[in-house]
């Protein structure tokens, strides 16, 4: 018994992984024809029908360019920035339930790579160290863009992060709870007679303008990748990488978008609810699976808004960076915490 | 200062109200407009697979041609190199030799045939000015992209029409 439920759970680690993986590598195919779309061009189309092969091209090219560490760099230092990176960005993805139970011979599989009663510090936790990939490859390249770059991003992501810790405080205030699988859960309840519909989003319009602008940040992406400013940084923290060094700062980019959005869709829009989910009438089973399909929808929604925003968007400047950051999000978010906590007291002395 | 024409406008800075400076509307607008050119018709011609549709009566690359009977019409009369606006036609005549009548047409013949396509134009005057029907310009040829300068003037290796096979 104890052995199935760990192979069932290393399974599930498994998937859960090699989606991510996967996800983030048909992000950068997504991406290029995300752009060329908005800019009325046809995108990659050679490689494989629909230029379906691009991701593979792209790294099959990579692995195949020389590996280059600069002479003064810390050589140590220069590789593990790009490793941390990437560890950091796979790791987080490990909370998020990614559908509801499934019920295989009497027993209970939740859809979840791993249950912990803190899920949402753990991956603020996470995401918060990403920053040091970043941090320690600009610093080890030991060239003034890198440097540059990599203090941009410490200060943008700290002064970020604050604001994003306020808005989930206030969702939390909502939901009472830490885990993420218990907010998934709480969103499938009723809202006027429909269930699976009462998401976060309806109680917290604010708190998730907050955060989206946030994860936007954190993700180091348009209009605020000031860290890979490539008109005024070269290139950024990566100016110096090559090769897969390279690949995986920009990997770690996309896996950190699919787990931002993966966040977003769990806490804010109902995870993997969907309206009418208990009124269909459908097996416990089939309504799971198709929860898992919806999530992934909304997912592929965040992630192409990510896009979206990136080829419509121009970059912010540094002050004004600044300026959104401590001067607008951080009060707003402050506020958002008080008038949360003063409706709950509120409704608790009404009803 | 006096405005001369009174067509000045002058202009007001205005503060920009409250929903101007949450910038939330500007970006809608912004997201709405990229997204209509999302499912905008796309300008691209994939290339190799579709090519951009020429006009029946476009002029590109000469050919000098033969007649039915596979001999070489061009005669060297020098017509189409005073036509040609930009000098860019010159020749050499030659007499046909005993046992060349296969070979050309009328008794004298173009000994070399010389089109410079860098100076070319691609008027057609040569075209129209040819009383043996000997040069046309293809509508379905360009002179393609070269290294060198020489490249591109073209010879009558290049320039006269293949021996049809029957002839060979």
């Amino acid at each position: 018994m104890e052995l199935s439920l760990l192979l069932i759970k290393g399974l599930i680690i498994f998937a859960v992984f090699g989606i991510t993986l996967l996800i983030a590598t048909y992000s950068t195919y997504a991406e290029r024809k995300v752009a060329a779309f908005i800019q009325d061009r046809v995108g990659p189309n050679r490689a494989g029908p629909f230029g379906l092969a691009q991701p593979l091209a792209d790294a099959v090219k990579l692995f195949f360019k020389e590996e280059f560490v600069p002479a003064n760099a810390n050589k140590f230092l220069f590789i593990a920035g790009p490793s941390l990176a990437m560890l950091t960005a796979c790791m987080s993805s490990a909370v998020i339930p990614f559908g509801g139970t499934l019920i295989i011979g009497g027993e209970a599989i939740h859809l979840q790579a791993i249950e912990v009663n803190i899920g949402i510090l753990y991956v603020f936790g996470i995401v918060a160290l990403g920053v040091y990939g970043i941090m320690i490859g600009g610093w080890a390249s030991n060239n003034k863009f890198s440097l540059l770059g990599a203090i941009r991003a410490a200060s943008q992501n700290i002064s970020y992060e604050l604001a994003m810790g306020m808005s989930i405080i206030a969702l939390l205030l909502v939901t009472g709870t830490l885990s993420m699988r218990d907010i998934a859960a709480q969103q499938g309840q009723e809202l006027f007679g429909i269930s699976g519909l009462n998401w976060n989003i309806f109680y917290q319009p604010v708190g998730f303008l907050i955060f989206i602008i946030c994860a936007f940040a954190e993700t180091n992406r348009v209009p605020f990748d000031l860290p890979e400013c490539e008109t005024e940084l070269v290139g950024g923290y990566h100016t110096e990488y090559s090769s897969m060094g390279m690949g995986l700062y920009l990997f770690a980019e996309y896996v950190n978008i699919f787990v931002a959005s993966a966040v977003m869709a769990t806490l804010y829009f109902g995870g993997y609810n969907f309206p009418f989910m208990h009124q269909l009438g459908l097996p416990h089973n089939v309504v799971t699976i198709l929860g898992t399909v919806v999530l992934f929808a909304k997912i592929f929604f965040f992630i192409f808004f990510f896009m979206w925003v990136r080829w419509t968007l121009p970059r912010f400047r540094y002050d004004q960076l600044m300026n959104l950051g401590w001067k607008i999000l951080i009060p707003l978010s402050i506020l958002n915490v008080i008038v949360t906590g003063g409706a709950i007291l509120l409704k608790a002395e009404l009803f | 200062m006096q405005s001369l024409s009174n067509r000045a406008k002058k202009l007001e800075k205005k503060p920009m109200n409250f929903s101007e400076r949450m910038y939330l509307p500007a970006i809608f607008q912004g997201l709405s407009i990229t997204m209509r050119h999302f499912f905008k018709k796309k300008a691209t011609i994939k290339y190799p697979e579709e090519t951009r549709p020429m006009s029946a009566v476009w002029r590109g690359l000469h050919v000098l041609k033969r007649d039915e009977k596979g001999r070489e019409r061009c005669t060297a009369c020098g017509l189409c190199a005073v036509a040609c606006p930009a000098e860019a036609i010159t020749m050499v005549a030659g007499e046909r030799k005993r046992g060349e009548e296969n070979l050309y047409r009328e008794e004298k013949y173009a000994i070399s045939y010389e089109i410079n396509m860098l100076r070319c134009i691609f008027c057609g005057l040569c075209e129209e000015a040819c009383p043996k029907a000997a040069i046309f310009l293809q509508n379905d040829k360009v002179a393609p992209a070269r290294y060198e300068r020489d490249e591109f003037i073209y010879g009558k290796d290049r320039l006269v029409e293949p021996m049809p096979i029957q002839n060979l």
